[in-house]
C-alpha cells in the first residue's frame, strides 16, 4: 500500500527576477514499511523534497498524496495536523526544546494532538524506555550526550505512532560510533513495521536502507534497490 | 465546572436526537479549546520561569503602570468623596442669599461688585416676610487671629451669625452647644469653635468654658464642634472656623469693605427647596425695591451649583490623572511588546520545532499571548500590592485614599488587557512564521 505518492512535483523559488527550480519534476511512491534513503549533493533539491514530504512546505506544482489525502492543496492548519499525526521528524541538530526535560520534549506532539496529561505521560515514558532512555527522563538536553539527545528526538518522533519517520541527516552531528548506534535504532524501528525516509549524503549511512533515491539538479537521477544492504548486528 | 455536566444532561433532555448529536460535537470542540488554553498556560508559565530576569524587568514596567493607575484612581475617588462630603455638610436643602453668585458665567463680575450689599435690615425684612423656610440666619465673615495663652492661630475665618444659624446647618458638637437666643441677641462675648482650632489652642483638651482672644477681644467658648472632616472646603471648613454673635462682628471688627450679609435659608425638605427659592426671590425683590424690569441684584446660591462645579473639577482631575498614569501604563505596554518581539525572534527555532511537530498557528498565537498576559497579570498583582502599600502611606498624611474592590478589578482588567494587546502583534509574528525558515534559523 502506498503511503506516499507524488506526481510531477516542482518547487520554484523566485530570487529577485530569477526563477530557481529547487525541484524540477519529481515523481515517486513510497510504500508502507519501506526504508528509503534520499541522497544527493547539496543543491540537488533533497532538502526541498524532504520539506515537501514532511508537509513543512507545499509544492508549487504537482500532486502529493499522503495516505489518501491530497496534501498539495492543504492549508496551514491541515498541514500542522498531518505533521502532528502522520509524521515523526528526526533532525540533524536534534531540535529539542533546550529548556524542557526529555519527558516534556517527547510529550510535546501529544499535547498538540490533544491527548490528556496522564495518557501523555505514560506514552512518552514508554517511548523513552523503548529508545533506552528510561533513566534519563528528567534530564534536560544539555545534560545529555549527543547520542542521547538524538534518542530523545527519535522517541518524540515515535510517540504519536506516525505513518512515516522522516530523518534528516540524523547522524550528521554524531561521531561514527554513536551514529552507528542511532542507525541500529532505526533498523529496529523499521523491523517494528515503521516506514522510514532517511535523507543523507553519506553512502555508508544510506546503505542501511532498502532503497536509495538519488537526486541531482531537482530531478531523480536514480532510484535503486540496495543489493549489499548493511544490516547492523546486535551485540 | 461541576455544574457543566448537569447543564449538559439538562440540555440533552430538552433536545431531539439530531440536535443532541450536534451538541456533542460542539461540546468536544469546547473541550479542545479549554484543553488548548490549559496547555498554553502551562507552556507559557514554563517559558516565563525559564527567562526569569527578563520577565522581572518586563514586569517592572507594568508594575509601575498598574500601581500608578490604581493609586491615581483611588486618590481621585478620595478627592471626589471629600468634596461631596464637604458639600453635603452644607446641607442639600440650603439656600444662600448673597450679593455674589458662587457660579457665574453670564453676569460680568463688576455688575456683581456694584450691587448693593445685603444688610441686616434686608435680612430682618426677609425673615419677617418669609413663610416657607424652616430656619433662616444671617452670616458675615471676617478673618482674625485667635489666641489662647501662648498659642495662636492666624487668619481664622470668623463667622458672625445668630442663634438660628445652627438650625440651618448639620453641625454637631463634641462638647457644649451653640450660643442661645439670649446670648445672640445680647451680643455676648461667646464663641463656638471648630474642632481643628480647639485642637490647636487646647492640645490637651478642655476647651469648653475657657476664654480665647479673637482679634484681641476675649470670648468664652460655649461649644466645640465635632470634626466635620470637610477639609477640601478650605476656609469654609467648619473645623477651621469660629462662630460668634453677629453684633460682635459689627461692634469689634466692622469693616467698610465687608461683603455684607449672607442669608442662610434652610427649606423644610428637599421637595420644598424650589418653592422656598421662588418665595425668596419675590421677597428679596420687594425688600430691595426693584422695579419689575430690573434684574435681580442678589443671587440665590445652592449646593447644587457647587456640586456641578465639583463634578467639573473632579472630571478634569480625572482626565488629567488618568492620561498621565495611562501614559505610564502605555510605556509599560510598549516594554512588554518589545520584549515579546525579542522573545519571538530569540525563540524562532523553538517555534519552528513546535510547528514541525504539529502546533497550529492558533496554538502558537495563544502561547505567546498568554505568556504576555501572564507577565502582565503578575505585574498587575504586584502593582496592586504596591498601590495598597502606597495608599496606606498616603493615608498617614490624612489624604483620603483607600484601595477598594473596584481598584482590584481595575488593576486586573487593565493588566490583562494590556498583556493581551501588547502580546498580540509579537504573537502574530510568531504564528505566521514559516516552519522551514524557522527551523533553519540560527
Amino acid at each position: 500500500m502506498n503511503i506516499i505518492k507524488i506526481e510531477h512535483i516542482a518547487k520554484i523559488y523566485r530570487v529577485g527576477s530569477e526563477e530557481v527550480h529547487a525541484l524540477a519534476d519529481v515523481s515517486l511512491t513510497i510504500e508502507k514499511n519501506e526504508y528509503v534513503a534520499i541522497m544527493g549533493p547539496s543543491g540537488s533539491g533533497k532538502s526541498t523534497l524532504m520539506n515537501i514530504l514532511g508537509c513543512l512546505d507545499t509544492p508549487t506544482k504537482g500532486l502529493y498524496d499522503f495516505a489518501g489525502e491530497n496534501v498539495s492543496q492543504m492549508n496551514d492548519n491541515e498541514l500542522a495536523s498531518i505533521r502532528n499525526r502522520q509524521i515523526g521528524f528526526v533532525f540533524q541538530t536534534f531540535n529539542l526544546l533546550t529548556r524542557s526535560d526529555a519527558l516534556h520534549n517527547v510529550e510535546l506532539p501529544l499535547i498538540y494532538a490533544g491527548i490528556s496529561s496522564s495518557e501523555r505521560k505514560e506514552r512518552a515514558m514508554n517511548a523513552l524506555k523503548s529508545v533506552g532512555l528510561g533513566d534519563r527522563m528528567t534530564h534536560k538536553p544539555n545534560e545529555l550526550s549527543g547520542g542521547q539527545r538524538q534518542r530523545v528526538a527519535v522517541a518524540r518522533a515515535l510517540v504519536t505512532n506516525p505513518s512515516i519517520i522522516l530523518a534528516d541527516e540524523p547522524t550528521g552531528n554524531l561521531d561514527s560510533k554513536t551514529g552507528e548506534d542511532i542507525m541500529k535504532l532505526f533498523h529496529q524501528i523499521h523491523q517494528d513495521g515503521n516506514t522510514i525516509i532517511l535523507v543523507t549524503h553519506e553512502e555508508e549511512i544510506a546503505k542501511h536502507a532498502e532503497r536509495i533515491i538519488r537526486l541531482r539538479d531537482g530531478l531523480i537521477e536514480s532510484d535503486t534497490v540496495v543489493n549489499n544492504r548493511y544490516i547492523p548486528k546486535n551485540e | 465546572m461541576k455544574a457543566i455536566p448537569w447543564l449538559i444532561t439538562d440540555i440533552f433532555q430538552k433536545m431531539n436526537k439530531s440536535s443532541f448529536l450536534l451538541y456533542i460535537k460542539h461540546d468536544t470542540k469546547m473541550k479542545n479549546i479549554l484543553f488548548e488554553i490549559k496547555e498554553g498556560l502551562i507552556i507559557s508559565l514554563k517559558a516565563i520561569r525559564a527567562n526569569k530576569a527578563r520577565s522581572v524587568l518586563t514586569t517592572l514596567g507594568i508594575i509601575i503602570g498598574v500601581a500608578s493607575v490604581v493609586l491615581m484612581s483611588t486618590a481621585i475617588k478620595g478627592i471626589d468623596k471629600s468634596f461631596r462630603e464637604g458639600v453635603a455638610s452644607l446641607g442639600s436643602d440650603n439656600l444662600y442669599i448673597d450679593k455674589w453668585a458662587w457660579f457665574n458665567n453670564d453676569t460680568p463680575w463688576w455688575e456683581l461688585r456694584n450691587r448693593k450689599n445685603i444688610t441686616m435690615k434686608d435680612f430682618k425684612m426677609y425673615k419677617e416676610l418669609a413663610q416657607l423656610p424652616m430656619a433662616v440666619a444671617p452670616s458675615v465673615f471676617t478673618n482674625r487671629t485667635v489666641k489662647h495663652d501662648e498659642l495662636s492661630v492666624q487668619f481664622i475665618s470668623i463667622t458672625g451669625t445668630d442663634y438660628n444659624y445652627i438650625n440651618t446647618t448639620n453641625l454637631t458638637f463634641s462638647e457644649g452647644r451653640f450660643f442661645s437666643e439670649l446670648e445672640s441677641k445680647g451680643g455676648r462675648n461667646v464663641v463656638v469653635v471648630g474642632s481643628e482650632i480647639a485642637k490647636k489652642l487646647f492640645p490637651h483638651g478642655g476647651a469648653l468654658n475657657q476664654y480665647i482672644k479673637i482679634g484681641g477681644r476675649k470670648f468664652k467658648i460655649v461649644g466645640v464642634l465635632e470634626e466635620q472632616g470637610s477639609w477640601v472646603m478650605g476656609n469654609w471648613n467648619p473645623d477651621n472656623q469660629v462662630y460668634i454673635p453677629i453684633q460682635n462682628i459689627y461692634k469689634y471688627f466692622a469693616n467698610r469693605r465687608s461683603r455684607g450679609v449672607t442669608i442662610n435659608v434652610r427649606a423644610v425638605n428637599s421637595g420644598m427647596v424650589e418653592a422656598t427659592k421662588e418665595e425668596a426671590i419675590g421677597i428679596m425683590r420687594r425688600v430691595r425695591g426693584l422695579k419689575h424690569n430690573e434684574p435681580n441684584d442678589f443671587s440665590i446660591n445652592q449646593q447644587e451649583g457647587l456640586l456641578n462645579n465639583i463634578n467639573q473639577t473632579v472630571g478634569v482631575i480625572q482626565i488629567a490623572g488618568l492620561l498621565i498614569t495611562g501614559l505610564a501604563l502605555f510605556v509599560g505596554a510598549i516594554g512588554i511588546m518589545n520584549i515579546m518581539f525579542v522573545s519571538v525572534k530569540e525563540r524562532t527555532r523553538e517555534i519552528g520545532i513546535r510547528k514541525a511537530i504539529g502546533a497550529t498557528r492558533r496554538t502558537i498565537l495563544g502561547q505567546f499571548i498568554s505568556e504576555s498576559a501572564i507577565i502582565c497579570l503578575i505585574g498587575g498583582i504586584i502593582g496592586l500590592s504596591v498601590a495598597v502599600i502606597g495608599s496606606m502611606v498616603i493615608a498617614q498624611f490624612d489624604f483620603p485614599v483607600s484601595v477598594d474592590i473596584d481598584a482590584v478589578i481595575l488593576a486586573f482588567s487593565i493588566s490583562l488587557i494590556t498583556g493581551i494587546l501588547s502580546g498580540l502583534a509579537p504573537a502574530y509574528t510568531a504564528a505566521k512564521l514559516d516552519p522551514v525558515d524557522a527551523l533553519r534559523y540560527e
